[in-house]
């Protein structure tokens, strides 16, 4: 797999159509790595024409800020800005509803001023484009899924077609499961929480979310977050069920029917 | 001796205005108490919140039987209250029923109208009772309304049915006047003398307007001032995404003049606090959200952390708050300035357990129908934890010194950022 960063761009004075930023988990995380190669190949066969900034990428302080730490935040605002300025970035796509949600809104303020995109939205743009062909064997047709709305794609960005018309455009049967969409129930990751011990309670939240995912009774979870995924799958190991469904990004589902 | 009644009548009615004046503004200051926050933009936007979330209470249609039910309540204590007019005038005058000369035939269908949706009313009080104390519904039994808010919300419902029924057996004491629904009640009062039914109906009269004056003293008290704080609160509802956090200039600057000393400014600006410890570091919005909180729970039946048994009910953020400002209120009427008690809204009223369960999926705000947020509180008041007292769990700062290191919340080496591309 060939992917250019900005730096390889600008040194051949060119510039790239959309930024594919990344972000922590799509880069370190080797569930979530799977999500950013899918994503790539979904760009790369549609004929993208993307960078990513690579070494140059940094966290974008939403645990940090989140968590209650303005400083930290600030400082990898100040410093992911001034380099996404310096390469005169104007679009920006991302697999991370949190990168997606720090960079499009409370970045602005600060001085980047970015179109941003989340990939579901971008995959939903590229379907109806018709730069995403799928294969005459439509694998996925008639298979049962159930979307789990991660809360900042959702509540705080007002995003639930988007990945749901991706879903469709498949051919898959679309189970929703008990709350969903607005009512949607967090993984637990969120608000920092991905990086901490839950406090004590009778339950995990992640096992609650799983249970609800479970009664469906699907084949595929689809997750549109790299949290979101890793805390349903791991709520999926607790308890028993004759089969369980397999937890899998918008992105990786897109990729395995793409032509 | 002539106009007792009536001076009576117009005493009693100023000093229930004046005494609900009086609470209003004392309410008012308390809300002020916060920090200075400029709402002013886009009033168009505001204006149609105030259309949709108060007056057309979208936000309860999330629940359509429940907004339904609400819904009467809420009608039938708006559109009844303009016979209070008549009241008013009658009290003042000393005429009975000064207005159905001048409606005529429309009197009887106003009046009628009126008895027909007191009588609604009447069964949907009767129906949130059930609600509240025998089918006993999670968010009522739960532990945040034990004691005085329990009780507040019974005595509201328990008035209104009473109000209604005394509205009722007025028309009904009226020999004069024949209505649809107190029709109904007529028969039972049969027995009667005319005298003795004209002292019913005054005597209904009476306490019928006590008690509106009473309920009207009382709002200030308790939970129900939703009545009247939900519009503003609607009018000042943030309109941008809730996954918006609000920016802190200051923090923005101080990291701005370490990366750029030619920016530091010759006059340096005084240090400020920096998240909230108390009421008064908080936003007049987030304190006029107190006040606007109906507890109905709506925002902890939603809580992720909540209904997985963690300590954190966003609804009783919102009750601590108000707790909090009443008594820092009381300070100040006290001492004429507030003095410091050595309490504060962090830790003696909520605690650090509560705000470290919060994973901001905003479910409380967006289920709250009068647009509360109880995370921006949490939100500030974890600032405070963090900024001012360093005060975090170990894999938190663990968390902070890999961002600050590595460029990533893992101890991952940053060189490693692009290695998924050679990835199997």
């Amino acid at each position: 797999m060939k992917v250019s960063t900005m730096a390889e761009f600008i040194a051949n004075g060119v510039q790239p159509d959309v930024l594919f930023w990344v972000g922590c988990a799509g880069s370190f995380d080797q569930r979530a790595q799977k999500i950013t190669k899918a994503f790539a190949t979904i760009l790369d066969k549609a004929g993208v024409n993307y960078a990513i900034l690579g070494k140059e990428e940094a966290c974008t302080g939403d645990p940090a800020r989140r968590a209650g730490n303005e400083f930290m935040f600030q400082m990898m605002a100040y410093q992911n800005i001034q380099v996404l300025n310096g390469y005169n970035i104007k679009k920006i796509v991302t697999t991370c509803p949190h990168c997606f949600n720090t960079l499009k809104n409370e970045y602005p303020v600060l001085g980047g001023n970015y179109d941003v995109i989340h990939h579901t939205v971008f995959l939903q743009e590229l379907i109806e484009q018709g730069k995403i062909k799928f294969t005459d064997s439509n694998e996925w047709k008639g298979k049962s899924i159930t979307y789990h709305d991660s809360c900042y794609l959702g509540r705080a960005n007002e995003i639930y077609e988007a990945p749901r018309k991706v879903l469709e455009s498949l051919d898959m049967e679309l189970r929703e499961m008990k709350r969903c969409k607005s009512k949607g129930l967090c993984c637990g990751a969120g608000g920092a929480q991905m990086f901490k011990e839950e406090e004590k309670g009778d339950k995990r939240i992640n096992t609650e979310r799983a249970e609800e995912a479970r009664a469906t009774a699907t084949d595929f979870v689809a997750s549109a977050c790299p949290f979101c995924n890793t805390m349903i799958s791991d709520g999926l190991k607790v308890g028993e069920a004759e089969k369980d469904p397999e937890v899998l990004d918008i992105a990786e589902i897109i990729a395995q029917a793409i032509q | 001796m002539a106009f007792i009644a009536e001076i009576l009548f117009t005493v009693l009615t100023s000093i229930a205005l004046f005494l609900f004046a009086k609470n209003l503004f004392k309410i008012r200051r308390n809300i002020l108490i916060g920090k200075e926050l400029s709402i002013k933009d886009n009033p168009t936007a505001r204006w149609s919140n105030v259309f949709i979330l108060a007056f057309g209470q979208k936000k309860m249609f999330r629940n359509p039987l429940v907004a339904l039910l609400h819904l009467v309540v809420y009608v039938g204590f708006i559109i009844i209250n303009i016979e209070l007019l008549e009241i008013i005038v009658d009290g003042i005058t000393g005429s009975h029923r000064a207005f159905a000369p001048f409606l005529g035939n429309y009197y009887t269908l106003l009046i009628n109208a009126f008895e027909t949706l007191a009588l609604l009313v009447l069964i949907a009080c009767i129906i949130f009772l059930i609600r509240r104390n025998i089918i006993k519904l999670k968010r009522f039994a739960s532990n945040d309304l034990n004691g005085w808010p329990r009780s507040d919300a019974n005595y509201i419902l328990i008035v209104e049915i009473l109000l209604m029924g005394l509205f009722l057996l007025m028309n009904a004491a009226d020999n004069s006047v024949e209505f649809v629904i107190s029709g109904f009640i007529k028969p039972l009062l049969s027995g009667f003398s005319a005298t003795t039914l004209g002292t019913i109906e005054h005597t209904a009269w009476w306490l019928h307007i006590i008690g509106i004056f009473a309920f009207m003293n009382y709002l200030p008290y308790s939970k129900h001032l939703h009545i009247l704080l939900a519009f503003p609160n609607a009018y000042y509802a943030p309109l941008e995404s809730k996954g918006k956090m609000h920016n802190m200039v200051a923090i923005q600057n101080e990291v701005l003049y370490a990366m750029q000393p030619e920016m530091i400014p010759t006059e340096a600006a005084s240090p400020e606090k920096f998240g909230a410890r108390d009421v008064m570091d908080l936003s007049w919005k987030n304190l006029m959200d107190a006040y606007s909180c109906t507890e109905c729970g709506r925002c902890s039946a939603a809580c992720p952390a909540n209904l997985t048994g963690k300590l954190l009910s966003p609804r009783k953020i919102m009750m601590d708050t108000r707790d909090r400002l009443e008594a820092v209120g009381k300070n100040i009427d006290q001492n004429k300035s507030f003095v410091d008690d050595g309490k504060s809204l962090l830790h003696d009223y909520i605690t650090v357990e509560e705000l470290r369960a919060c994973t901001t999926c905003n479910a409380c705000v967006e289920e709250c129908p009068v647009s509360i947020s109880p995370l921006d509180i949490i939100i500030e008041l974890r600032r405070s934890l963090i900024m001012e007292e360093s005060n975090a769990p170990a894999e938190w700062n663990g968390m902070f010194s890999n961002i600050e290191n590595n460029f990533a919340p893992w101890k991952f080496s940053p060189d490693d950022r692009d290695a998924w591309i050679t990835k199997a």
